[in-house]
């Protein structure tokens, strides 16, 4: 990047291979899914009766009191809190507490000056879609002065930023992204420009989603984007690349990060996970929900992001792809790869860990991000679960099935969205010398 | 304890999330009870539901503490 150095050095999950970072890493690496039927409203009338849902304490999700990596919200927030807010809310203060925590990051009330240096910036792509088909019911059924005042604030997009800003007193930027299922890709690289200009120090940066609901659902259905031949096999429902896909399986959850300017972070001795050293953005301009068919916007967010990043193509070892398992959008992605690489294609692991977790669509971006900075940590590359036909003939290794070894220097997450949006991040791993 | 200031208190109790002896006829909702601005417009839409009265908003900006909403709920439901 041009500026400041940005690095990593804190990483909050909530998502449906588990909540924290350690058990959803361990169960992308062990070659799980986190899909199931949906049990907990009617979707048998809907044509997609499978999601993956983050694990609670009801059992949605595989989840329970015994079961590690249940999603624990009381840890965090009174049950009068949770019931003010939508929970894609909850999702994202969940995962910024793990991120901040892991970071370190502690900044004392009294300290006006530091707290003005540190920023958050959350996103969703859908915002409290359950919480205004709820209300919207009951205004319908019991008139407006039946209607409370803590809906609004309870299911605006940038709330979570104001609710982690105002639970820590990060008076710095309070920002917010809304773009679709890129939303946690472009949360983190506008954040790391603002540390990189010096507007900020730290910034909190991330996305969450909670959109399993009816109304969810169906509107993507409605829009032909979702799986709806797989219902008897949940776990098999998101295989992107396979010839027998057939569109996305909803995902849900949040992925937060702690962004910090490098000298900074070195200076208080943080633990650096990766440097953020590219990101790059476009726009297709092309169509609301389809993908450019040359996949030109894809391929300049990522070119924008290698230039951004000083690098060449043979650095990256692995990409992190949207490959959200739609018939058109995996291969048009593959093929922007493709020619972007080279050569250097053939030395490429791609995959897409939404195989696993499903699409997170608003918080996608900012889990992959998550799980890009863990595959450059620890050598290994996450599967693509369900490949066992890619449709089209590729030189790159689209990592079927099962987590390989792979010494890696530096990797690439890609996020696309409806509106013709994209956005590129390139993570990398601190040189040993600095 | 008449039965509309035990209701209250229970109410207040539940969506001010207070300790029960905090909640006397004394008490004022913001300066006593830790509620905000939105606190206590919800807290008037409970009292509404409850006790199946209207409560109108010049009349709602005149309820501050707990003995003020008993006494209007006494009246209304008299």
């Amino acid at each position: 990047m041009a500026g400041r150095r940005v690095v990593v050095t804190g990483l909050g999950l909530v998502t449906p291979l588990g909540c924290g970072v350690d058990t959803a890493w361990s169960n992308v690496l062990a070659n799980k899914s986190g899909a199931s039927r949906i049990e907990h409203f009617q979707a048998d009338d809907l044509g997609c009766e499978i999601a993956a849902m983050v694990p609670r304490l009801d059992g949605r999700g595989g989840g329970g009191a015994d079961i590690a990596g249940t999603f624990d919200p009381d840890a965090f927030l009174t049950k009068r809190e949770q019931n003010r807010i939508d929970e894609f809310i909850v999702f994202g203060i969940v995962a910024a507490e793990e991120a901040i925590k892991d970071s370190g990051w502690v900044i004392d009330p009294e300290d006006t000056e530091t707290q003005e240096r540190t920023g958050v910036i959350f996103g969703s792509g859908l915002g409290g879609l359950q919480t205004i088909y709820e209300s919207s019911l009951k205004l319908a059924e019991k008139g407006p002065r039946r209607f409370g005042p803590f809906v609004l604030p309870g299911m605006l997009t940038n709330l979570t930023s104001g609710h982690i800003s105002i639970r820590h007193g990060y008076k710095g930027a309070n920002h917010s992204v809304v773009t679709a299922c890129a939303t946690g890709a472009h949360a983190i690289g506008d954040a790391a420009r603002m540390i990189e200009r010096g507007d900020v120090d730290v910034m909190i940066a991330g996305g969450s989603e909670a959109t399993i609901c009816r109304i969810g659902i169906t509107s993507f259905v409605a829009c032909r984007a979702m799986t709806t031949g797989f219902n008897d096999k949940p776990e098999t429902a998101s295989r992107p690349y396979d010839k027998d896909r057939d569109g996305f399986l909803m995902g849900e959850g949040a992925g937060a990060v702690v962004l910090e300017e490098y000298e900074h972070a070195k200076a208080r001795g943080a633990t650096i996970y990766a440097e953020l050293k590219g990101y790059g953005l476009t726009g297709d301009a092309y169509h609301i929900t389809s993908p450019a068919p040359d996949g030109s916007g894809g391929y300049r967010a990522m070119k924008m992001a290698l230039n951004d990043a000083g690098m060449t193509v043979d650095e990256i070892g692995y990409v992190n792809a949207h490959g959200t398992s739609t018939p058109m959008g995996d291969e048009v992605e593959l093929k922007a790869v493709e020619r972007l690489f080279g050569d250097a294609a053939s030395n490429l692991s791609m995959s897409s860990t939404k195989s696993a977790t499903g699409h997170l669509l608003g918080a996608a971006g900012a889990v992959e991000a998550i799980f890009s900075i863990l595959a450059v940590r620890d050598n290994m590359v996450p599967p693509t679960l369900n490949l066992h036909n890619p449709s089209v003939e590729t030189p790159i290794d689209l990592v079927p099935l099962k987590a390989k070894k792979k010494s890696l220097k530096a990797v690439m997450s890609n996020s696309f969205g409806f509106g013709g949006t994209n956005a590129s991040l390139i993570f990398a791993e601190l040189p040993k010398n600095d | 304890m008449s039965d509309v200031l035990s209701r209250v208190s229970k109410m207040v109790v539940e969506h001010l999330d207070v300790e029960e002896d905090k909640v006397t006829e004394k008490a004022n909702f913001i300066e006593d009870l830790g509620a905000d601005s939105l606190d206590n417009v919800e807290l008037v839409m409970a009292f509404e539901e409850e006790f199946d009265i209207e409560i109108p908003d010049d009349a709602a900006e005149t309820i501050q503490t707990v003995g003020d909403a008993v006494k209007f709920i006494t009246e209304a439901t008299a």
